[in-house]
Formats: structure tokens, sequence, C-alpha cells
């Protein structure tokens, strides 16, 4: 198995706030990997790093064999393309699906628009009856799967998730996990997964790592936190979290 | 048209499932429409404006006289009357038939102005905003030198020295009415550069030039088109303050604000040369002034998504 | 269960928008003593507008009936707002979501909370600062004295709930509503924060209404669970029993997410039935 996302001692520094502690992680071509924490764990910070969208203060990152520089070219984002969290801020309120999927195509100069954006939509499970709406006439979870249509139209071959689902109901989080397994499934995508919830990493991801403060606390398969295997206090106490209140 | 095609055309721009792109810009427009003819003083404002248009376009059908040459013998300073409608000036030109053709003085101003200034504010100001760090410190400086000119002031200064005349007063105010534009267009533009959807085009690997253009401009687009609306008003009212220091429109153009002018030196006697292209300009400028109330209620942005 | 303290029958909440009257809240009846009563929905179910409305703070140009809403014997449609006021924060007191957004940002924590007791209570200032630390204290916050004087933007989240549910707790109210307390927490927090909720609430003997989409967490913690759907209430369930709810709603609801050790591909998703909201 090959490596798709390698990244190595990564430090990144806003105002002398130190986001990310060196922190290392391998991702293997076709693999799910998670990212667990809390609020300033850095685990969306990471994510963003990876994008261009915060800059990197030491470390390396590389994504399919390219070690990534200061700016990404136009090829790296045909690679990569990433989910936002909030469904009601990543879709542009004066644009028509229409407009929002032929977008990239036009950056990227693909030619089948019409053909690649109507099977988007299908494969998002909305079809053609949705192309000409804006976003403000969907649902939560309708405007989740447009932005996942958007991010697989220009066929990527690693999806970035960052609390794909932290905005939405639970059945409606319920269909876009289903959504998001399947078209990995079809489309053999490498995942890099950012949520809070153990709960939700275990079922999307066979390898995770638990983040605390910009540093790494432990990386873990799936199939070790469901059996309890755990090392650190900290990932003891995320587990006990995520079991619900129990009265003493 | 029976109530019931009404009903069903009504339904078909308003439907939650357009199925062309014409049909969703239609059914937006329809709804900014309704938000608009909502406010009663803006569809006045509106007719005001309309009826501008007109005026201008068929001035010549419209005025009984010519506006330039007058009858000096027999028709100096005569009042209002049948003949007459709005009296005759010193020169025995008929006042209704100049305000008529000044209409289309106005308008070339205003027109001009907004032609030449806002492109130019939304232009410094998107990229000002978007790119930070020292192309903002710098374009914004420089618009700040501006705005720390009272605008007739600098207006002057410039007709000063680009010569009198009609044309160099348009350029004189538009030199001096764009950096209010760019600063809105920065201020709206730092609102949403931030925001997910700005980064998602981003990561699409679009250039920052794609993104001003195509992403942050349209956005910024309805403020500024209230703005400059609602600024239209004082635009007429700089022309004619030019216009009325002689620096703008040279005689015999027309134009209100010189009219007022060469009216001043009869106000106590004949008040009708200088009232008439008075209340033009008032009710223009109130016109503006609605049309802009009323738009910054249907475009408005902030009010839901549409 | 012994005595009712609050009895709601038949409550209605109706808003009127442009494309005409929207019912957020459709004839929704539970009673509550002094227990811990869950209220769980997904969004748009009601859920908010139903403990809004119990709170008195319901938008105005909106429409609030109900055949009874009675705290402690006390009408509350029938009260004038300054006795509806009155109420507020004093018997009835309410927790929202982001302390963010309920903290006034330009008053420290401890004078917010020695206002709230004083606007209450005829109290010295010595006598309310006092009793404001001794909450801060009863919150479970280490150096009470420090973060009395501190700003709401200078603490975390947490932090920022613990003092609100300080502030709410001061007067001793015997009912609260908490809207979504600890949505806006990391998850280990959230369960201090809920740890200090159970305590004082089974010291005090409040009733407490506990209003959240998650399912799961408000079974642990409450004793009955309400399930709205709609603006309607589709059931109403011990929480020890719902394991056995009969709704497919509720028993959607506990399916649909995913938990740790139970692998299912793909998750079971809600088949929504137009029934429902009948």
């Amino acid at each position: 198995m090959t490596a798709s996302i390698t990244v190595e001692g990564l430090e990144v520094v806003f105002d002398r706030f130190r986001a990310l502690k060196g922190v290392s992680l391998d991702v293997r071509e076709g693999e799910s990997y998670g990212l667990v924490g809390e609020s300033g764990s850095g685990k969306s910070t990471l994510l963003r790093t990876i994008t261009g969208l915060a800059p990197v203060a030491s470390g390396t990152i590389t994504v399919n064999g390219k070690t990534l520089g200061k700016t990404r070219d136009k090829a790296f984002y045909r690679d990569v393309q990433m989910v936002f969290q909030d469904p009601y801020g990543s879709l542009h309120p004066r644009q028509t699906l229409d407009r929002l999927l032929q977008e990239p195509l036009a950056i990227h100069g693909i030619a089948d628009g019409e053909k690649r954006i109507e099977r988007a939509l299908d494969e998002v499970g909305l079809g053609k009856g949705f192309r000409f709406r804006y976003a403000h006439q969907l649902s939560g979870g309708q405007r989740q799967r447009v932005a996942i249509a958007r991010a697989l139209i220009l066929e990527p071959s690693v999806l970035l998730l960052d609390e794909p689902t932290s905005a939405l109901d639970a059945s409606v989080q319920a269909e876009v996990l289903n959504l998001l397994e399947e078209v990995r499934r079809r489309r053999k995508l490498t995942f890099l997964m950012v949520s809070h919830d153990l709960a939700i990493i275990t079922h999307m991801c066979e390898r995770l790592m638990v983040m605390q403060n910009g540093e790494a606390v432990e990386t873990l398969t799936a199939s070790q936190l469901i059996g309890h295997r755990v090392s650190e206090d900290y990932t003891r106490n995320l587990l006990r979290a995520s079991e619900g209140f129990v009265r003493v | 048209m029976s109530a019931e095609t009404i009903q069903s055309r009504r339904a078909w721009l308003l439907s939650d499932r357009p199925v062309s792109r014409l049909q969703a810009r239609l059914g937006r427009a329809y709804v900014a429409w309704r938000r608009f003819s909502a406010n009663r003083l803006a569809l006045v404002g509106m007719l005001i404006i309309i009826a501008l248009l007109v005026v201008a376009a068929f001035a010549d059908v419209l005025a009984p006289y010519s506006p330039t040459v007058g009858d000096l013998k027999n028709a100096r300073l005569l009042p209002p009357g049948a003949a007459h409608w709005f009296g005759t000036d010193d020169l025995g030109r008929d006042i209704y038939s100049r305000i008529v053709y000044g209409a289309r003085w106005t308008l070339y101003v205003v027109i001009l102005v907004a032609i030449i200034a806002a492109p130019i504010g939304l232009l410094v100001g998107t990229i000002a905003g978007y790119a930070g760090g020292w192309t903002d410190t710098i374009l914004m400086r420089i618009t700040d030198i501006f705005l720390a000119f009272p605008k007739l002031v600098l207006a002057l200064a410039f007709v000063a020295a680009l010569g009198p005349g009609i044309e160099n007063a348009v350029l004189a105010i538009a030199i001096t009415s764009w950096p209010p534009y760019a600063r809105i267009a920065r201020a709206e533009t730092l609102t949403v550069r931030n925001s997910d959807y700005i980064k998602a085009v981003q990561l699409m690997g679009a250039s920052p030039f794609r993104i001003v253009l195509r992403h942050i401009m349209p956005l910024c687009i309805s403020s500024l088109i209230i703005r400059v609306t609602l600024d239209m008003a004082g635009i007429i009212l700089t022309a004619a303050g030019l216009g009325f220091l002689g620096l703008g429109a040279q005689p015999p153009l027309p134009e209100w604000g010189a009219m007022i002018a060469s009216g001043r030196r009869f106000i106590l006697d004949q008040w009708w040369v200088a009232a008439a292209p008075g209340a033009a300009i008032l009710i223009v400028s109130l016109g503006f002034n609605l049309l802009g109330d009323g738009l910054r209620d249907a475009l408005d942005p902030r009010s839901g998504d549409q | 269960m012994s005595d009712t303290l609050l009895d709601v029958d038949d409550l209605r909440v109706t808003f009127p928008t442009r494309t005409g009257l929207v019912h957020a809240v459709r004839g929704v009846s539970f009673s509550l003593g002094r227990e811990r009563l869950g209220i769980v929905g997904e969004s748009g179910s009601g859920k908010s507008q139903t403990g809004r409305a119990i709170m008195g703070l319901t938008p105005p140009q909106a429409e609030v009936s109900a055949r009874k809403l009675a705290f402690d014997g006390i009408d509350l449609l029938s009260i004038s707002p300054r006795q509806r006021r009155a109420l507020r924060g004093n018997r009835i007191a309410m927790i929202l979501q982001d302390p963010k957004y309920s903290l006034d940002p330009v008053m420290t924590i401890g004078r917010q909370i020695v206002e709230t007791l004083r606007t209450h209570e005829k109290v010295s200032k010595a006598e309310a600062r006092k009793r404001a630390l001794a909450m801060l204290q009863a919150v479970q916050i280490r150096d009470p004295a420090r973060v009395f004087d501190l700003y709401p933007h200078e603490v975390s989240g947490g932090m920022g709930q613990r003092a609100m549910i300080a502030m709410m707790l001061v007067t001793g109210p015997e009912l609260m509503i908490a809207d979504e307390p600890t949505s806006a927490l990391d998850v280990t927090v959230q369960l201090d924060v809920l740890k200090i909720l159970d305590k004082l609430v089974a010291e005090r003997g409040m009733g407490l209404i506990f209003i959240s989409h998650d399912l799961r967490l408000v079974s642990s913690f409450c004793d009955r669970v309400v399930v709205m759907y709609a603006g309607k209430v589709v059931e109403q369930i011990k929480a020890s029993e719902l394991r056995d709810a009969q709704h497919p709603y509720t028993r959607g609801l506990l399916n649909c997410m995913p938990r740790i050790g139970f692998e299912r591909h793909p998750l079971p998703v809600l088949d929504r039935k137009p029934e429902w909201a009948e």
C-alpha cells in the first residue's frame, strides 16, 4: 500500500499561537483516516494546512508522492477536495446549484459540463430537479449533499471532511454518512475526516488519531478503540464521555 | 389575462423548484420586485425617474420652443402663462422648453458619473478587501486622501485645472465620488472573504482575479447600486452647484444649475426664472432618494438569502 | 411526581410569515413535577418554541394559545407582563445554548449575577456578593473570586456556561428550562456541566425541562422524555423504558446514530411518514 498523505513534524503558528506543534501522520491510499479531538485540538487546522488555507511554519506535507510547497497548483486541487462543516456557509448565496457545480469545471477547463453536473447531482441523490435551485431553497442535509457533489465533480482521489455532519440532525447525519461511505466505495477515495464525535469516527474510519492542544495524543485502529484498548487517559475520557451521562 | 393564468404565472415564478436557469433568475427578480413594490414611496420615486427618462427621450416633441434661441424682442422675462407655462428668462427663452431639454443634461451627468465612479470604487474596494496587506493599505490611504476633501471643493479644483465645461464637470464629480463606493465594497468584501463559500472556490484552484470578479463582486453590487442611487441626488446637486458657479455647463446649454445661476439676478422680481429649474432639481433628487430607499429594501443582502 | 409544578395543555405557537401562518407548536400537552423532563426533537420540531412559550419569550408577532398553561397554579397566559417578568428569572429560569450570546459582554460575570439577584430580592450589596460567590463555588468554579471579576469573553465556553447556570440558579428558581445547554461545549466539558446541573437540581428539588436534539444524552440524564415531531408530541416515555419505545420516529432517532461497538453499514435511516405529523 502506498501513502496518500504524509505529514511530518507539521507546525502551524497564528500570531505566536502554536495551533499545531509538530504533528505527523500518514494516510494510506484508499484508507479512511479520522482525526478526533475537542475544540482547539488543531484537527481542523491540520486539514486546512493540507489544502493551503493555513500557512506551514515548519514540517512537510506530501500528497500522492508530491511534496507540497508554499502554493498549490491547479493539479493539486483536482486531486484533493474538501467538504466544510457548515452547510449554510459553504454555498454561495447568490448562485444556483448549476453555477456552483459549473465553477470547478470552468476553472479546470473541463468540457463535458452538462453531463458531469447531472451525474454529480444524481450521485448524491438529489437529481436533476435541483439543478436550478439556490442554496436557500434547500435543507441542511441537501446543502451538504451539494457540497459533496461539488467536491466530487473534479474526480479527486482524496476527500478532506471537516465535521461534515455536526451541523445536521441525527437522522440526516445518518443519510449523509451513508452517502459518504457509498461514494468512497464506488470511487475508491481516500478520506481524511475530522470530528469531535468518536462514534462517527469509528463508524467511518479504519484508523484514527486523537489530538489535543495541537499535538497527537495517540494513533489507534478503529477496532482498538472499540475494544477499549487505548493507552492514554485523555482518549479514555473521550470514550467515557461519548457514552452519555452516567449518574453516580 | 384571467385571474387563473396570473395565479399560475406567479406560482411558476415563486416555485421552489425552478427547472431552468431562466426561471430561477426571473423568480429571483420577481421576489425582489414584490419587496420593492410593497413600498409605495419607492414606486413614486420610480415613476419620477421614469418620467425623467421619458421627458429626456422625447424632449423634441415635448418642448414647444427652442431651448437656446429666444425671442428677445417680445418675450423677455414673461411670467408663467398659457403661451409660456413656466414663463421666459432674460433672453426670452421658454423656461419649460429649457427644463425639458435640461432633463437630458441631468441624465447625462448622472449616468456618466455612475458609469465612471461605481466601477472604480467597486474595483478598488474589492481588490483592497480581498488582497489585504500592503495593497489594502495603499489603496485605502489613497481613498482616504480623496475623502478628506469636501466633494464640491475638490470638484472645483479639478474643474479649475481641467477647464470649465460639462464634460469636465462630469469627470470632476466622478473623480470625487468613487471613494465612498470603494469603502462600501471593501467593507462588504471583508465580511465575505473569510466565508466558507469563498474558501471552497479557492480550493477549486480559482485565481484571485476570478474570485474577486465572479464571486465577490456580485455580492457587493447590490449595496453599491443602493448607494449610487441614493447619491444621484447629491451628484445632481453638485453638477448644479458647478453650473451655478459657472464652472459646469456653459451658456447656452439648458443645464438646470446654470439656469438657476442666471435666474439669480432677477430672483426678487421674476422668481420663476430660478424657481422652475430649482423645483425640477428638487423633484428629481427626491425621486432618486425614494428609489434608492426602495432598492435598499428589495436588494438588501442581509434580509434573507434572496 | 407528587405535586404538579407545570401544567401544559394544548399549547400552540403560530408565526405569521409572508407566505402564511407557520404553526411551530401544534397542541403540546404535558405536566411536570419536581423531576427532570427531556424534550427531544430535530430542528423545526418546535421543541425550543415550546420552552420559550413557557418562559414567555416568544417573539411578539407570534401568537401563543393553550387550553392551560399553569405554573404552580398560576395561569401564565392571563397574568400581566409585569407579573410574568417577576416570575421569570426568579421562580422560572432559563439556560440557553451559547453563553457567548446570553451573557452581557460589557459586564463582569460577578456583577451580572449580583444584578440578577438584586432585581428579584431586596438584599444588600455585600450580601449579594457573598451569595454570588457561593453560587460560583456551587457550579464548581475553582477560584470564584477571580472569575467574579472576569468578563464573559475572558472565560472558556464551559466556564461561561457554568457562570450562566450560577446566574440562573442564584435566585433559587423552582423551574429551570435548559435549551441545549451543552451543545456548544466539548464532550468532556459537557459532562462536567451536566453533572453540576444534575446535582443542583437534585439538591434544590427543582423541576427541569431539558431541551435537546440528542436523544441519547437526554435519556441518560432525564427521568422522562417527550419526543416532538413537526410541532407535536409523538411519544412520552420514561427514560429507562426508551428501548421499548413504540413510535417509529423515536425508534428511528435512537437507531440512526452511530455507536461505538455496534457496526452497521449503512446506518439505518429514518423513513419519515406523513402521518407522523398529523
